[in-house]
């Protein structure tokens, strides 16, 4: 393939070919906001795993801690969701997509300091939202919790001045071909505030209030998580991988199915539910036609690494972007699946939820991010990561933490859902059943914990430049096989500026 | 600018697509939804008990529906006929739910209408029911030496008494226990409620609107 396409670079691909200080110049351009929403981002994480760790072990032992409001189930388990979703999540892709899209348009970040002020101001709602809930303020719905007039003005404002300096700077590109990255992103920063307006609105009731639930809960996951992730992978691979992505037709293709079919998702959550079937019908439907963008995005991302799948063992950020690649697959698939109402009726109201909700926010979302993360962070600091041993035993301890999770949980929820279903057996026996699954959720959790105090010990050793210094990326230093070029110059390429 | 512009109008276009079918159409057709006269609003208490029942997350766990009886066995459980949108008429916001770790309370009311029960089973679900994993809520609660006139005493069993203390309900407590009792559909379905094109096709709810 390389050698065909190369003769087939037009003139603006070959001006593509960027250099170093060029890409540096970008790179600084948004370095502020960056690192400022990364360092935000990764005290999210931290706060998101306590608020995790206490709800899975409440459920193990219901009586502990029970004393205090603030720590009660009802409330830890939306400060985790919002935590991780609000702040860890959402602030971390502003970061990733201030870095991305400089650099993809070819020009230096516009309005970083209005982006810096955004992050800040989303953070300020986040943590406002956060702890209003902790106190008992919500508005009751999930994914909506935080409150609608206090903390949510803030969300969209913050949001808004992050997407106004990517939406400038998208505005003065010195490039005419707008890469599949760029659709991504800039249209998440135009779905965001829409959806979450909408959602927001005061004036539902009855089941139309849960009709808006679903199109904002699945539309945060559809129209805002996975498309500025994918933007990631797509951005990350080919790079890392030096070869093009494999089809420009098929990440077309992926994109605008995905915006039209995935916005009509969210009603499978009510299968069977008080609703007018029509509007559930729409969305199994839809469900249904997921089928075309998550296999469009699969086949083309897989076939842009395929035979160089080695390379996951020389680059941390490849193995956790193609892992996230792959689970988003797959995350999708069990989505479609479940919008089926034969294994609805199974699944729903069960553990699997919140198993098959970890492998999209989880093992899809923060993995790319933990990957981008990996990627970008020693080019804005000018260091690498001082330790791969540190690298590994973090995406170790993650990965395996997770398939456990994921694994245990899905199993117990199986268990759950066949036995809610049995007439002849009491519902003592479905909650009995989680029991030894719930069990396993609790002791992976301790092992993701571990893995994200490792990760973060390791930040802030490269970070406060403690840790020894490396004169290349870790993992290259052995001769990456993934590299047409010879090594060092794809070491000047890949290294930091 | 046209790239830029087809991104810009077509990823608006699609959300705003979506949110034309699932929120505005809905908001439009279920207005002509009426309350079923049996269906009472919530009175001052019990809407400060729904309030409770918010502020402390009851949702995560319970679920307020009765799901379509030629999917499921919820009809069977006991819980009550499945629900219709006009069930819902004075919920601001819903309160569906997505988990079942615990029961559906759709009719709890109906099922376990004595208050005693619900308080005691909320400052300790335990005493009650031993293979609850449901948390405690003594925070509802409040110890005293002994109880004052006008105060609400749950009468709490041995290993759950607390020493020479009587358990007194809160007013949140009771609140959210007036909320609890008030959830009760057992009144036929409204059948005339289902608005105009919105009927179940053939086989798949079997009584879904009727």
């Amino acid at each position: 393939m390389s050698d065909s396409a190369a003769a087939r670079l037009s003139k603006e691909d070959q001006q593509i070919r960027e250099n170093v200080e060029e890409v540096a110049r970008y790179d600084a351009s948004g370095r502020r906001p960056v690192l400022l929403s990364f360092y935000i981002g990764l005290a999210w994480l931290l706060v998101g795993t306590f608020f995790g760790d206490v709800a899975s072990f409440k459920f193990n032992f219901p009586d502990w801690w029970s004393h205090w409001d603030w720590l009660t189930f009802g409330r830890v388990r939306p400060a985790h969701l919002n935590a991780m979703i609000y702040g860890w999540a959402s602030t971390s892709m502003f970061g990733v997509s201030l870095w991305m899209m400089p650099r993809l348009l070819r020009t230096p970040l516009r309005w970083a300091n209005l982006a810096s002020a955004g992050i800040l101001v989303w953070t300020v709602g986040v943590v406002v939202g956060v702890v209003l809930m902790l106190a008992g303020v919500t508005d009751g719905l999930e994914w909506l919790e935080m409150d609608r007039y206090l903390a949510d003005p803030l969300l969209v404002l913050g949001a808004g001045l992050v997407g106004a300096s990517i939406w400038r700077t998208l505005m003065d590109r010195q490039v005419k071909h707008l890469y599949v990255s760029v659709w991504y992103v800039a249209a998440s920063y135009l779905w965001f505030p829409v959806i979450f307006t909408v959602g927001n609105l005061p004036f539902y009731r009855g089941v139309e209030s849960a009709a808006v639930n679903w199109f904002y809960a699945h539309n945060a996951l559809g129209l805002w998580l996975t498309t500025v992730n994918l933007g990631v992978i797509y951005y990350l691979i080919p790079k890392i991988v030096g070869r093009p992505i494999y089809s420009y037709w098929l990440s077309l293709v992926g994109f605008w199915a995905l915006a039209f079919f995935y916005a009509l998702n969210g009603m499978h959550h009510l299968v069977g539910g008080p609703l007018p079937q029509w509007m559930i019908t729409t969305s199994i439907t839809a469900s249904i036609m997921m089928f075309i963008p998550v296999l469009a995005v699969g086949v083309n991302q897989h076939m842009t690494v395929v035979g160089r799948f080695g390379a996951m063992r020389y680059s941390p950020t490849l193995t956790f972007i193609v892992l996230a690649a792959m689970s988003y697959t797959a995350v999708s698939l069990q989505g479609i699946m479940t919008a089926l109402v034969e294994v609805n009726r199974v699944s729903h109201f069960t553990q699997w939820t919140i198993a098959h909700s970890h492998v999209g926010v989880y093992m899809f979302v923060t993995f790319a991010l933990f990957g981008a993360l990996y990627y970008i962070l020693p080019r804005l600091i000018g260091r690498e990561w001082p330790s791969a041993q540190l690298i590994r035993l973090h995406f170790w301890l993650v990965a395996v933490g997770m398939v456990v999770y994921v694994v245990g949980l899905s199993i117990g929820g199986v268990i759950q859902g066949l036995d809610m279903l049995d007439p002849a057996k009491s519902f003592q026996t479905s909650v009995e059943a989680t029991i030894p699954w719930l069990w396993v959720r609790s002791a992976s959790a301790v092992v993701l914990t571990l893995g994200h105090l490792v990760f973060l010990y390791h930040t802030y050793l490269m970070v406060m430049r403690r840790g020894p210094e490396l004169e290349a990326p870790p993992f290259y230093a052995v001769k990456p096989i993934l590299i047409d070029e010879p090594a060092p110059a794809a070491l000047r390429e890949g290294g930091r500026p | 600018m046209s790239r830029v512009l087809m991104l810009l109008i077509g990823a608006l276009a699609a959300v705003t697509f979506a949110a034309v079918v699932l929120v505005a159409v809905p908001k439009a057709l279920l207005a002509e939804v009426k309350p079923p006269p049996q269906l009472k609003p919530y009175t001052a208490e019990q809407a400060r008990g729904r309030a409770v029942y918010m502020a402390n997350g009851c949702i995560y766990c319970h679920t307020q529906q009765i799901r379509d009886p030629a999917i499921t066995t919820d009809a069977q459980r006991g819980w009550g006929r499945p629900s219709v949108p006009a069930d819902y008429y004075y919920d601001q916001p819903h309160l569906l739910g997505t988990m079942r770790t615990g029961p559906d309370l759709f009719n709890v009311g109906a099922r376990l209408p004595d208050p005693q029960w619900q308080l005691l089973h909320l400052y300790q679900p335990r005493a009650l029911v031993p293979w609850s994993i449901m948390p405690a809520f003594p925070f509802l609660f409040e110890l005293k030496a002994q109880a004052a006139p006008g105060d609400t005493v749950v009468k709490v069993p041995a290993p759950y008494a607390p020493p020479g203390q009587v358990v007194v309900a809160k007013p949140e407590a009771l609140a959210l226990v007036a909320y609890l009792l008030s959830l009760n559909h057992t009144y036929p379905s409204p059948e005339s409620a289902r608005p105009e094109g919105t009927s179940p096709p053939k086989g798949q709810v079997a009584q879904g609107g009727s």
